[in-house]
């Protein structure tokens, strides 16, 4: 479905770590804004499940982050560029059910090891870089057909 | 099956959104792991959960589902349940837990 503009749509948010209750702040704004552009209600929920379980991330792991979308007429772009420990074994991070959460955040059901996975599942190119000491980006781009 | 034929059977008591009641449930899905729920759960699902914090709210608005029963006698906290007025999620309690809730509401949803 082309949407109602051609032109690129960017936001950006500033995220802080440690607060849960600012979770979905981001997700929710880029989900309104892809609503009222038309876009499919399949790729609005799969964007907003990316971005919220980056979000989700940045609270468990990261002093802040940076949040940027870019919705093109054809895709979506989303890109997280925090300020984290950095990870130090990617491959393992990505392996469903790897998780270095502390308690006190698997007892409120995150930090299962999903996030990333679940952040690359529902995103059509998944990117993650990652500089221990310094922090940690992931991009996502979804296609809108 | 809406959220209605549930509420007896169920011993439900509804929280938020009775306007939603005639909501159509397509199925559910019981897990205390939110990514877990965004990864699995299908739209118009119930969500059976333990779990009562804010979060809860934006995973069953995301996912579209057609709203949370939280099992055993757990209430929500009134910021909870003044998100999930506002982002219209329906929220229910009983007091049953987890194991029965499910095991009444697989019977009604297999009739």
């Amino acid at each position: 479905m082309p949407l109602n503009s051609d032109k690129t749509i960017e936001g950006s948010f500033q995220l802080v770590g440690g607060n849960f209750a600012t979770a979905g702040e981001a997700s929710g704004e880029l989900k309104r804004t892809l609503t009222d552009l038309g876009v499919a209600e399949e790729i609005i929920r799969r964007a907003a499940i990316a971005t919220f379980e980056a979000e989700i991330n940045v609270i468990i792991y990261a002093a802040a982050a940076r949040l940027l979308y870019f919705i093109g007429p054809s895709s979506i772009r989303i890109r997280i560029e925090d300020m984290g420990p950095g990870i130090e074994n990617i491959e393992q991070a990505m392996q469903e059910g790897y998780s270095t959460a502390p308690e006190w955040v698997r007892e409120m059901g995150w930090g299962a090891g999903m996030g990333l996975p679940n952040m690359k599942k529902n995103s059509d190119e998944f990117n993650i870089e990652s500089v221990v000491g310094e922090g940690t980006t992931v991009e996502m781009v979804l296609n809108i057909p | 099956m809406n959220l209605q034929d549930l509420i007896k059977d169920l011993s439900l008591e509804i929280v938020t959104c009775e306007e939603s009641m005639n909501n159509e449930v397509t199925g559910a899905y019981v897990s205390d792991l939110l990514s877990d729920v965004m990864a699995n759960s299908n739209v118009g699902n119930i969500w059976i959960t333990l779990q009562t914090h804010l979060n809860i709210i934006a995973v069953a608005d995301m996912k579209g589902l057609a709203g949370i029963i939280i099992v055993g006698n757990r209430k929500p906290a009134e910021d909870v349940i003044e998100k999930a007025r506002a982002e219209k999620v329906t929220v229910m309690t009983t007091p049953l837990p987890a194991f029965e809730a499910a095991g009444k509401l697989y019977q009604l949803l297999d009739r």
